[in-house]
Formats: structure tokens, sequence, C-alpha cells
């Protein structure tokens, strides 16, 4: 890959994120909420200080986050700030800055979404592949068929379903929380297991509700390829069938999909984020929710804008990556 | 010799409902769509008729009672009786997806067509912009604009447009593509050497042979509303006096439901919802195998 296309996809990148940040800095600002003045609205309510005093605190508070400047110099402001990483304080927390409570969430996040990506991936094209390869058993090749069935069905409903059968009328796994309540997080071995019992029925939800799509996309795939020289040469120099499956057919057909990889992390990101707060996960979908019942707007848009951050590299880097991976494309 | 008698009826061509059904048995997915479909119009409709929709909202009803004769779906926390809540909201998600996909196709056909017909500048601005906007997910920008709104001005209008305002990308790449595609076809210039002019091409040439695509888009635009709008509700960005079926999980989720064993409150608007997606899944895989002659199974 040249220098060129390198510098092209981090250009591509950086428009990107302005873009998004772009987005978030205008839409609130059209809207006719005033964040600062309903937090402490609601502080005076609940009391404290006079009404009188509201209006000189509010003033200094937007003096002190620069809401008094001009809307360009704002918007400088803003954009430098996002260059440097800095993605604001909480007004519901505060002095907590939005990197913080991301700091803490993300590893709840991490932990879910690489582990269910992953497998979705890996179980979603196996089987499709093998639905599409007419020398695998009938009964094999229909298994894929009711994740192709109940493809529309979004993980989050799923959910409702695990936690109705699996959790509450088996009560096999727990219904909700991070790990068991009253258990004070340590190192310990009982910890780990404990936290895995309760990530097994979010995990299963998100598996499922995605292995769908790329069933689909791989069986296309697999398809077109059956076709190929290659293939029928590989039958012709009496290879076994599980060799030809596996080094001809299904790592040709796999390696286009990467690419939609990247496109499937979006979907993945936002369906975990609302299986996180249906199951009173502490990862980043939490803080967000709670920033939503909050009210607390510098979050929901800092938590908003590092997902997109987040996503948008992680495309811009496979795409950079997928030439090492597949050779056909090396220049 | 022999003449073997043909009934005249064999030479009649059969009429287009006739072949439509005909097609339906061997796209079955497009079939199972349009059934569940019909029974969920039905539903609603008879609903809609026959049920007094102020038990959907609260303090109509005996709160927390499990489904029994009376209210076959039981009733929530609230005090709303969930039948009613189930047919206002199923009411209230149609509208949403019908309007925001309408309007949503309606954009993409549109901007698809001047993008890929006239090409050029104009096009590359549209291809770009949509190539910007593909990375970040929608979903987010949609929580920072209903986020934004105050709460009471969250109805299931402005759900619509929230929903609309960021999916008119994928009907535009779509119907993009098959235009270019159309363009370079003979009945296209032949049209062009007659001297027709291009809004006489567009709409008398090149629209009637995309209308499988444009159906096609239309459902994939009116899932996506459905999808998109329910997510929101889930998390609490709905319009919150409004039994949509999000907003009803929601609240069914904060209320703690399955710990307290109101096991009914929930599960109700979830099936409505999977039943909602898969036909409208179902029914988009289908059109696309029917517009796509390539994957069309023949016969």
């Amino acid at each position: 890959m040249s220098i060129r296309k390198i510098i092209e996809r981090l250009l591509f990148l950086v428009v990107v994120i302005w873009t998004a940040s772009t987005i978030t800095f205008f839409i609130p600002r059209i809207s006719s909420r005033n964040p600062i003045r309903e937090r402490f609205g609601q502080l005076a309510r609940t009391g404290g200080f006079s009404p009188d005093d509201l209006e000189i605190i509010i003033e200094s508070y937007n003096q002190k986050f620069g809401l008094d400047k001009p809307l360009w110099e704002q918007y400088a402001d803003y954009i430098g700030s996002i260059a440097r990483l800095d993605l604001g304080v909480s007004l519901y927390q505060y002095p907590k800055t939005v990197s913080e409570l991301i700091q803490e969430a993300i590893p709840w996040t991490l932990g879910l979404l690489v582990v269910t990506t992953i497998l979705s991936f890996i179980i979603g094209n196996v089987l499709g592949a093998v639905a599409a390869w007419p020398r695998a058993p009938r009964w094999l090749r229909s298994i894929a068929t009711p994740f192709i069935l109940f493809m529309g069905v979004p993980p989050v409903l799923l959910a409702v379903f695990l936690l109705f059968f699996v959790a509450f009328r088996l009560k096999a796994l727990p219904l909700g929380g991070a790990y068991s309540i009253g258990v004070v997080p340590n190192q310990s071995l009982k910890f780990y297991l404990d936290v895995l019992r309760h990530q097994l029925l979010p995990a299963l939800a998100l598996i499922f509700g995605t292995v769908g799509g790329w069933v689909l996309s791989m069986r296309g795939m697999g398809v077109t390829i059956q076709g190929e020289d290659y293939v029928l040469f590989a039958e012709h120099k009496g290879l076994s069938g599980f060799t030809i499956f596996r080094d001809y057919y299904l790592r040709n057909a796999l390696l286009p999909q990467v690419t939609g990889f990247a496109l499937a992390l979006g979907n993945m990101v936002t369906s975990g984020i609302v299986i996180e707060q249906l199951f009173g996960l502490p990862g980043i979908g939490t803080v967000l929710y709670n920033a939503i019942k909050a009210n607390d707007y510098l979050v929901i848009y800092g938590v908003v804008l590092f997902i997109t951050i987040a996503i948008a590299t992680l495309m811009v880097l496979v795409e950079l990556l997928y030439p090492l991976i597949d050779p056909r494309i090396r220049e | 010799m022999t003449t073997t008698m043909i009934s005249q009826q064999e030479f009649l061509q059969p009429s287009r409902v006739i072949l439509f059904f005909r097609y339906l048995r061997r796209n079955p997915g497009l079939f199972i769509g349009f059934f569940i479909l019909i029974g969920l119009i039905l539903f609603t409709v008879i609903g809609v008729l026959t049920i007094d929709s102020s038990d959907a909202y609260p303090l109509s009803v005996k709160p927390k009672q499990p489904p029994s004769l009376e209210y076959p779906f039981g009733t929530d926390f609230y005090g709303r009786d969930l039948l009613a809540a189930m047919v206002v909201g199923m009411w209230q998600t149609a509208l949403i997806g019908v309007l925001a996909g309408a309007l949503g196709t309606f954009i993409g056909v549109a901007l698809g067509f001047i993008s890929a017909y006239f090409g050029g500048r104009l096009d590359n601005t549209i291809k770009g912009v949509c190539q910007i906007l593909q990375p970040i997910p929608v979903f987010l920008i949609q929580v920072v604009i209903a986020g934004s709104l105050d709460k009471r001005d969250v109805t299931i209008y402005t759900m619509a447009l929230i929903v609309v305002l960021l999916a008119w990308m994928w009907p535009t790449l779509v119907i993009r593509s098959q235009v270019l595609s159309m363009k370079e076809r003979q009945f296209v210039s032949v049209a062009k050497l007659s001297g027709m002019g291009d809004l006489e091409i567009i709409f008398a040439e090149i629209l009637p042979n995309l209308l499988p695509f444009i159906a096609a888009s239309f459902v994939w635009s009116v899932f996506s509303a459905v999808f998109t709008s329910f997510y929101l509700a889930v998390v609490g960005l709905g319009p919150l006096r409004e039994p949509l079926l999000g907003n009803t999980i929601w609240a069914a989720q904060s209320q703690g439901a399955f710990f307290n064993g109101w096991w009914w409150w929930p599960l109700f608007p979830a099936i409505a919802m999977v039943l909602i997606l898969t036909s409208l899944a179902l029914i988009n895989m289908g059109l696309d195998e029917l517009a796509n002659p390539r994957v069309r199974r023949m016969e």
C-alpha cells in the first residue's frame, strides 16, 4: 500500500471526527435547553441558595465554561479541546471529567463487546459457509436457516426473552447487575466467576442477535466462491472435503467479510449500549443512560463523540491492515 | 389423426394477482413476512376499533394484574391496560415507521437520481457526504438530538423526524447505483436519441423499472425507522407519555418488572416487536430477491 493511500485514509478519519464533533457541538446550541441553568435551577429547588444568587452563579459558570464568548470562538475552543482529547466535565458529578467516567466504564464494555463481536463473527461465518457448501450434510446446512429467519430481531429483544425464560422462569442465571448484591469487587477467582455468570445472558443476546447478518452475507459469498476454478482444481487434485472447505473455500470467502466487520462494529456498539442498560451493567452504555436521565449533556456529547472516534478509527485501521491479510489486493 | 382439445382457459395469461401469488409460493420468506404483517395490521385495526384507547394511559385500570380474561395481557404498575397499550403502541409504531419510511425513501430516491443521473460535482458531493457520515453510528447522533429536545417537545412526529434525519443515506446509495447501471442500458440511449427530455426519461423510462428497488428500500426504511425509534424509546428518549412498545419495555425495566414478578409487562410488547421487525426483514429480503433477477430463484 502506498504512503499516499495511508495519508488519504488518515485525512478521511480526521474529517469524520471533525464532522461528528461539529454535529455534537451545534445540535445542543440549536436547542432551547440550557444545561447549566437546568442543573442549578434543580439545585436551587432542593434548597441551598436564593433565586437571586442563582443568576450570579449561572453567569459565573457561563464565564467559566466560556459560554459568554461568541459562537465561533466557542467552536474553535471546542475543536481545540477535542484535538487534545479533552471531552469536558460532568455537570452532574462535577468535578469528574467525562474522560474519567469513560475510563471507569470502558473495561466492562470492552470485555463484553470484544468477546461477543469475535464469537458472533466466527459462528456466523462458519454457519454461513456451511449453509452454502453443497457437500455438507443437509441437517448441518439447515442450522443456519433460523438465524436468517430471525435476522431482524435486535439483541435487546432477545435479551428480554432470555431474561424471561432463563433468569425468571428457570432461575438459572441472575436477572441483572454486574455481580451479586453484597459482593465487594476483588481479585479472587470466585469474584471473576460471579462476574462471568452475570455477563452470560447479555453476551448470548448480543451473539445470537448479530449472527444472522454474518450468516446471510457469508452464504452469499460462499455461493460465488464455489464456482471458482481453484475450488474445482482442488477437487480434482483429490484433496479431502474438509481441506477444501477450510483452506480453499472458507479462507477466500472470509477475507471480504473482514471489511464488513468494521461496518458491523457500529451496530454492535449500539446494541451493546442498550443491552448494558437493560441488564444494569456499569459500562459506557450505562454512563450514557444515566447522563440522559440526569440531563447531563456534556457527558452525553462526550460519550457519543468518544464512541464515534473509536469506531471510525477502528474502521480506518481495518481498512489499512486489510492488505496485510489478503495478498490478493496487495500491490 | 386426433386433435387434442385444449380448453380455452389454458391459453389465457393468468392475471397479475395470480402471478404474484404464484411467485409468493416460490419465495416463502416474502410469503411469511406478508402473512405476519397482515396479522399485525388486523390486530391493530380491530383493536383500535373495539378498545377504549384511554385505557392505554396511566391510572385507568387496576394496576399490576397478571393476564386474565378481563385483561388478556395484564396491567402494568401505572395502571395501564396492556392490551390497550399494545394496540395504541402498535398503531403509533406503524405511524412512525410509515412516515419516516416514506420520507426517507423519498429523499433517498430524489438524491440518488440527482446524484447518478446528472453526475459530476453534485454526485461527488452527495457520495462524499454519505461516505463521511457512514462510520458515525446513526443511533448515537439520534441520542444527541433526542437528548437536546425538551421532553415536552418529544412526540410521535418528532420521533419520526429524528429517525429520518439520518436514514436517507442507504436508500440514496442503493438508488444511485441502480440508476448508474440503468443509465447505460439501451432503452435509455434510444429514448435520448429519440429526443426525450431528462425529466421525461427519468419518469417514463427509468422510474418504472426501479419500482421493485424503491419498494425494497421503502421496506428497509420502515424497518430501520421502527428499529431505531424502538432503541431510542428503550433507553428512555421516547415520548414518555405514549405507550410506544419501546417505552413500555423501558418503563417495565426501570420498575424492575422481572425482579418483582410482573413478567407479562415487558414480554408482550417484546413479542409484538419481534413480529413487526421479523415480518419487515422477511419482506425486505423477499423484495430484494424479486428486484434482483440474479438471485431470483427460477422455476
